[in-house]
């Protein structure tokens, strides 16, 4: 793919990097057959994983990729960092380009936020999401597991189901698929569901129009009650209303459809116990899927700190 | 602009062949593998398992993209999507014939054996290819070479093949 800086949304790759990234993901993931699972790709580059919001999986997920392409990764911890102390993000952006970092790996509350550091400084930034805007890794990871299991992304029915309103997941993976050519349909509590006049995707809001669509993917949203300023609905009905339920696991089983999830899961919430364990469950391909995408990524991203800067 | 036709490299990969039956094969040691440098030496060593196949011969086969273990990736702006690597067999106690389509600086050759020596430790690797244009960069030689060619640095070696390109020719 032609040289590109930084990934901040789906919508601002071509094409052709979409295919670019997905391809190499699976190279990528050869890597991890070999008894030497790591490549020289980018010895002496250095990234930095800069995370203003608590994730265990995507975090530890970069920087398995960056490892396993032999860069060197320094993780900066907010809460034993400067920020708590004032530090407004433009300094600690300073700061950090003092350390000629290579590759930044952003998350943020505030939607935006990734974007403004990757125009003020020359590494390669990566979005590893940013309030309710973006979380294009996830979606690469998404595509790459779906495109694994079927053979192709294009023609898949995928229904997306929970909290669409604040989730960058939602956004970001509905997006990729759709460029890719699969159907996408929105399920949820109403009022967490936009309508379809402003996104173009269908809004169904129980499960039987679920299983009227006939999806092939069933793609469970976790709940965000983090997000959430004021309740939307009762949370102790939130599983037998919108939840993948022991029953609706049997019929998911008997229709041959698969059942993907972002993690962390909140069991007993969006998903029953037993469907944990469902034989199309794809939840662990996609921790798996999600590093060797991220390899992908950071391999196909040109940071401008090559010449001496 | 000198040319090699599609004739000449069919002759010349005919003669490569016999050269790892009388030569190669006979200094072997434990079983023997072609792997083909992707993408233009891959569908050589296709060719060449084909014709061993044909005398006799069994011959194991592979196939490896050195993309990642270049040298010179963070000079490189266009980053082709990746291929995978298809080494179905541990290289350990094993002969490897690298199949490489042009063999220029070495640089390629280098990266080649980092990536079978991350699959085991054969006992022994060659390096064959096409063409040697010579401009070596490293302490690597081809031991063997169909063509030797007199190219000034500064002018390109191309080598395109039916499989891939549509045509068959070697210009310099």
């Amino acid at each position: 793919m032609n040289p590109r800086k930084d990934l901040i949304t789906i919508d601002a790759l071509s094409d052709e990097d979409i295919h670019t990234i997905l391809e190499s993901t699976s190279a990528m993931k050869d890597i991890f057959t070999k008894s030497v699972k790591k490549v020289p790709a980018l010895k002496g580059k250095s990234v930095l994983t800069l995370f203003y919001e608590p994730s265990t999986r995507t975090r530890s997920s970069f920087e398995v990729a960056a490892n396993r392409l032999s860069a060197d990764v320094t993780t900066f911890t907010v809460s034993t960092s400067s920020v708590v102390k004032g530090e407004s993000v433009h300094d600690t952006i300073d700061t950090l380009m003092s350390m000629k970092m290579d590759y930044i790996i952003v998350r943020h509350k505030n939607s935006g936020i990734p974007a403004v550091i990757a125009r003020h400084c020359k590494a390669a930034v990566i979005n590893a999401g940013d309030g309710a805007h973006a979380h294009p890794s996830q979606a690469f990871l998404d595509a790459f597991t779906i495109k694994e299991k079927y053979g192709e992304v294009g023609g898949k029915r995928v229904v997306i189901i929970g909290d669409i309103l604040h989730s960058r997941v939602a956004r970001s993976t509905s997006t990729i698929l759709r460029r890719l050519g699969a159907e996408v349909a929105y399920m949820g509590p109403g009022p967490l569901v936009p309508q379809e006049k402003h996104t173009g995707i269908p809004r169904f809001t129980n499960w039987e129009q679920v299983f009227n669509w006939k999806p092939d993917v069933i793609y469970l949203l976790r709940v965000q009650n983090e997000r959430m300023d004021t309740p939307f609905f009762p949370r102790g009905d939130y599983h037998q209303a919108f939840g993948v339920t022991e029953e609706r696991l049997r019929r998911i089983d008997d229709l041959n459809l698969s059942i993907m999830h972002p993690g962390p899961v909140n069991r007993g919430v969006e998903i029953c116990d037993a469907a944990m364990d469902y034989r199309n469950c794809l939840i662990n391909n996609q921790v798996e899927n999600g590093i060797a995408a991220r390899m992908s990524i950071l391999y196909h991203l040109t940071p401008q700190t090559q010449n001496n800067d | 602009m000198p040319t090699i036709n599609q004739a000449e490299i069919e002759q010349a990969l005919d003669a490569w062949a016999t050269h790892l039956l009388n030569s190669t094969v006979q200094q072997a040691t434990g079983k023997l593998a072609i792997v083909g440098l992707i993408s233009h030496g891959d569908v050589l060593a296709r060719r060449l398992v084909r014709k061993l196949q044909d005398a006799g011969c069994e011959a194991e086969y592979g196939a490896i993209d050195i993309t990642l273990y270049r040298d010179d990736l963070s000079l490189r702006g266009i980053r082709p999507a990746l291929k995978s690597s298809y080494l179905p067999f541990s290289p350990d106690d094993m002969t490897l014939v690298l199949v490489d389509d042009v063999c220029n600086t070495g640089r390629t050759a280098r990266a080649a054996m980092e990536v079978i020596f991350e699959y085991g430790r054969p006992a022994k690797v060659e390096l064959h290819c096409l063409a040697d244009r010579g401009g070596r960069q490293l302490p690597i030689h081809p031991d063997y070479a169909a063509f030797k060619l007199d190219a000034p640095e500064s002018e390109r070696v191309q080598l395109t093949l039916q499989e891939i390109d549509g045509k068959e020719e070697l210009t310099y």
